[in-house]
């Protein structure tokens, strides 16, 4: 990154100057994929998520517009009203307090209601009280899982088609429901409750992700779109050119994506407390960035390993490293080999603009 | 062009329109404002969900529903809320959204089943009242349900407890009755009740379930255009097995063109229909009529004029295709046994939720700077196309929900806020791969407008197939899913789409306009397209002439020129042999070539030293 900066080692990427060995090291990115996917579920198994209330049913009563928040007054009022009951209480913004109890009936919950503006010094309509049942939760998420079931089933039906390589749906899928694993991994690991907010984070994720490797697969696509009439360069090669060559795009748009969500996290985690907003953005934080980094690294190593296995690209590849061996055996410079391998994408013989060349009519 | 700019401007002239013609005021709750209609959980209130069982396990079809829902929406409206939203959520849950705070008895009140009930009419009057009902204070104890829904409307005298004594004089005299459509059954309390019912009362007509069957039972028309007193019931709905539309036949087989309803009675049903219609049909007028009481309220009171004996009735009259089919609907959803049991009640108060609203929007206003600030950096002058788009796009996103909560009842909630938020992510990334594409090109050598032209073509691609991943995504969530989900694919559907729209409509007409100003076309170092930041290649102008930066090193060579110049060498190989001879003149491939090999050389053989 010598003297344009960023600028100019963009333009080193896409000459292929530059180049960073994304597709060669991909043993690398699969091992840590795989460490990572593998904490994930131990994560998820031993520590478990933390399901919220809507999932476990039961009263959730919110004190706003308190000056006092304490959270012991919460518990000894409940303790008071309702004995036997575990309450969960969370601070909501700068001047609200939460509370969560397993089901009361309708007089408890007046009740409590009463006794906990009593408590707070607030008027009981400033306490809302709000009851779900078990199932609430589970049939919303019950029914996203579906959906998102559809969903991906669509999407790799979707890419086979457009990329005409089912090979390269497959890898994409795989990197998607990894990133989802690794995100949830996080969520579990960070311990904060899953609420249907979350859900709808993690249904996002899946979406940025799929979308995020639709770009830079359709830029491996790009590059090889003539491959097999051409010698100089391998589909692993040219993979690779597009990734650098994606690479500051990726950049670019992860930083644009993840800025309004860090905005999100900063305003819902730490000035309002739990609520909607700070259950999607710490999912979508995580969730974003680590769908950006696996397009470049699981994804399109993913598709280069899978591919090469298509019979037409294993050909082609043995032909190109043959003629190279040739090449080294004959004694060729040591340029032209390099030239070889960078492969640009703008070599590709027999290519005519045709009337594309010619000026165009103004509209 | 002009259909471009029209169709973006079309949206907000609609809005304007709807505005200006059909404001939202309090006795136009549906009218636009200028404002889009926020959720519950950002403006506050209370919603219920209610899941509809049935007690014998049967299934619960779409139309049921519907009629679920109708119920549901004539007791709440006819409570007096306005602004409820009520709508079916899954197969089997229905939503039900009250601004402000509601009482335990409203809910009890929603969440009553519905129940069809066939009964006899013993008398019909017009709808108004025939005595001021304080005047007669203990007329309405009729041992039925005076007035449908009494124990919600508590404060209507109507509605009052009938009392034990009254109860007991009821089932006294049917119990003296020959059979219940006897006159005798009408006691005092009943007429009373009757002569106060008006049922021009919208309190009167919101139904509620629970009335006793063994008792008479005085009710308004479901539409409020007559009341009813009717006799005990004789068949219940449940024994309905299916009721259907359709054109009746004529006299001799074939298919008139008169509309009407076919009922189906099962086993049980067809036995009491059979008694009932032997039993009516011969009575004088409107005792021959039975009454379908959906809901406490009638549907309708068809008379009957044959003694049904194999459990297959029609009711025909002055039927449409559509009355008909309303009224087949009612009753196949009133001869399910359903109830409706609360699955969750939810209140938000009015100050939480315009806190998070504030705060939801401060956040996206953050987003959105730190996006301005770091596309400006990226992208230097281009990045205020970045803005202007995100502008543009965010404007038509505001008008198009704006518009959306005016036609379709559409509600901002917060999820949907924090999808519009992540979106500014998605918009922008459309603009950041068409940037990056130009880019491309003008480092291909490309002058801008070709490059331009070029780079959108391939963009175009790239963005068309993401898009429409995200299409799929929001598409499929948005029909599969429930509650804060579906609001959450819907705002990422529209912001999606409205990208697409801005990318082509806006975005790239813009970037073709701007190919054509000199600041851009000529690379400016503030333009962000500068050849500087791009190492654009040389570009032949023709007779001998290049443009470019290295216009002016091809005549005064410098020894770092070549520094600068493009080559097909990976990080890990050789260095750059220069492309102007040590005289000065610009070398030819061979040349250039035979340089290059020199230096590999010697690279090599310094590697092999160190």
């Amino acid at each position: 990154m010598a003297r344009g900066g960023f600028a100019q080692w963009g333009n080193d990427l896409y000459t292929g100057r530059r180049s960073y060995p994304i597709i060669q090291k991909r043993r690398v990115w699969f091992s840590i994929v795989g460490l990572f996917s593998v904490a994930s579920i131990l994560v998820l198994v031993f520590q478990g998520l933390n399901l919220g209330i809507d999932f476990r049913g039961g009263s959730e009563f919110t004190v706003s517009g308190t000056s006092n928040t304490d959270q012991d007054l919460a518990i000894d009022t409940v303790a008071e009203v309702v004995p036997g009951h575990e309450p969960h209480v969370t601070q909501v913004g700068p001047n609200g307090v939460r509370v969560q109890v397993s089901q009361l009936n309708n007089d408890q919950t007046t009740e409590l209601q009463n006794a906990l503006g009593e408590a707070y010094g607030v008027e009981p309509s400033e306490v809302t009280a709000n009851f779900i049942g078990p199932t609430w939760g589970q049939s919303v998420s019950m029914r996203a899982l579906w959906g998102t079931v559809v969903f991906v089933i669509a999407a790799a039906v979707f890419m086979a088609i457009y990329f005409r390589a089912w090979r390269m749906s497959v890898a994409a899928i795989v990197a998607m429901l990894l990133d989802v694993l690794v995100s949830a991994g996080v969520y579990a690991l960070i311990g904060w409750e899953v609420t249907p907010s979350t859900i709808i984070g993690f249904l996002t994720i899946l979406g940025f992700s799929l979308y995020d490797k639709m770009v830079v697969f359709d830029k491996v696509r790009e590059n090889s779109v003539a491959l097999t009439e051409q010698t100089r360069s391998t589909y692993a090669e040219r993979a690779n050119l597009a990734v650098n060559q994606t690479l500051v795009r990726s950049i670019n748009t992860s930083v644009v994506a993840l800025l309004p969500v860090a905005g999100i996290l900063f305003v819902g985690g730490f000035l309002l407390g739990a609520g909607t907003l700070k259950d999607i953005s710490l999912s979508l934080f995580v969730g974003i960035a680590v769908g950006a980094t696996s397009s470049i690294f699981l994804a399109t190593p993913l598709d280069v390993a899978l591919r090469e296995g298509e019979p037409k690209i294993a050909a082609h590849t043995k032909k190109v490293m043959d003629l190279r061996a040739g090449l080294v055996a004959e004694g060729a410079d040591e340029s032209m080999l390099a030239a070889a391998a960078s492969g640009s994408a703008q070599l590709v013989p027999g290519h005519h603009q045709g009337h594309t060349a010619q000026p165009k009519r103004r509209r | 062009m002009l259909l471009t700019i029209l169709t973006i401007l079309l949206p907000f002239g609609a809005l304007l329109a709807g505005w200006q013609f059909d404001g939202k005021s309090n006795d136009n709750p549906d009218g636009a404002s200028l404002a889009p209609g926020l959720a519950l959980d950002l403006q506050g209130g209370t919603q219920v969900v209610l899941e509809a069982v049935t007690s014998d396990g049967s299934e619960i079809t779409p139309e049921a529903m519907e009629e679920a829902i109708g119920v549901i929406r004539q007791r709440v409206d006819a409570n007096g809320v306005t602004e409820a939203e009520i709508a079916s959520q899954g197969d089997d849950q229905i939503v039900v959204e009250i601004p402000g705070k509601v009482d335990p008895a409203t809910v009890a009140l929603i969440s009553q089943a519905a129940q069809m009930k066939f009964r006899p009419v013993l008398t019909i009057g017009s709808p108004v009242a025939t005595v001021q009902p304080s005047a007669s204070p203990s007329a309405s104890g009729d041992g039925a349900d005076a007035a449908a829904g009494d124990d919600a409307a508590a404060d209507d005298a109507a509605a009052a407890e009938p009392t034990k004594e009254e109860i007991a004089e009821q089932e006294k005299a049917i119990k003296a009755a020959t059979d219940p459509s006897d006159l005798a059954q009408i006691t005092p309390s009943v007429q009373a009740a009757f002569d106060a019912l008006d049922c021009t009362d919208p309190k009167n007509l919101q139904g509620g379930g629970g009335d006793n069957p063994n008792l008479l039972l005085v009710t308004c028309d479901q539409t409020g255009a007559a009341k009813y007193v009717l006799g005990p019931v004789e068949v219940d709905g449940t024994d309905l097995t299916s009721a259907t539309s359709g054109l009746q036949p004529g006299g001799n087989g074939a298919v008139s063109n008169v509309w009407g309803v076919n009922l189906d009675f099962n086993g049980e049903g067809t036995t009491k229909f059979r008694e009932t219609t032997t039993r009516l049909t011969p009575l004088e007028p409107p005792r021959n009529q039975f009454a379908i009481v959906l809901d406490g309220l009638v549907v309708s009171a068809p008379s009957s004029n044959a003694a049904i004996t194999n459990g297959q009735a029609s009711i025909s009259g002055s039927f449409t295709r559509d009355t008909a089919a309303t009224l087949a609907n009612q009753l196949s959803f009133g001869s399910l046994p359903l109830t409706f049991e609360v699955q969750g009640q939810n209140t938000i108060s009015a100050t939480l939720g315009s806190e998070q609203l504030q705060r939801g929007l401060f956040a996206g206003l953050i987003g959105l700077a730190l996006v301005v600030v770091y596309s400006l950096f990226q992208y230097r002058t281009l990045g205020l196309l970045t803005v202007l788009s995100l502008v543009v796009a965010g404007a038509m996103t505001y008008v198009v929900i704006a518009l959306l909560s005016w036609g379709m009842g559409y509600r901002l909630s917060l999820p949907g806020i924090a999808g519009l938020i992540v979106a500014i992510g998605f918009t922008a990334d459309s603009f950041i791969v068409y940037f990056e594409r130009i880019r491309d090109e003008l480092r291909d050598g490309r002058t801008l407008r070709l490059a331009v032209q070029r780079g959108w073509l391939r963009a175009r691609r790239t963005i068309y197939a993401a898009k429409a991943v995200n299409l799929l995504s929001a598409v499929i969530l948005y029909f599969m899913t429930v509650g804060g989900v579906r609001g959450f694919a819907f705002t990422l559907g529209l912001t999606t789409i409205i990208d697409v729209m801005v990318v082509i409509w806006f975005t790239h007409p813009v970037m073709e306009l701007l190919a054509k100003v000199p600041f851009f076309r000529d690379g400016h170092k503030a333009s962000g397209l500068s050849a500087d930041r791009l190492d654009v290649a040389p570009r032949y102008r023709g007779a001998g002439q290049f443009s470019g930066p290295q216009s002016a090193v091809a005549d005064a060579p410098v020894a770092d020129a070549p520094d600068r110049e493009r080559e097909l060498v990976s990080a890990q190989s050789v260095s750059k042999a220069p492309r102007v001879a040590e005289d000065g003149r610009r070398m030819t491939i061979a040349e250039r070539r035979a340089a290059e090999r020199k230096a590999a050389a010697e690279a090599a053989q310094n590697e092999e030293k160190h």
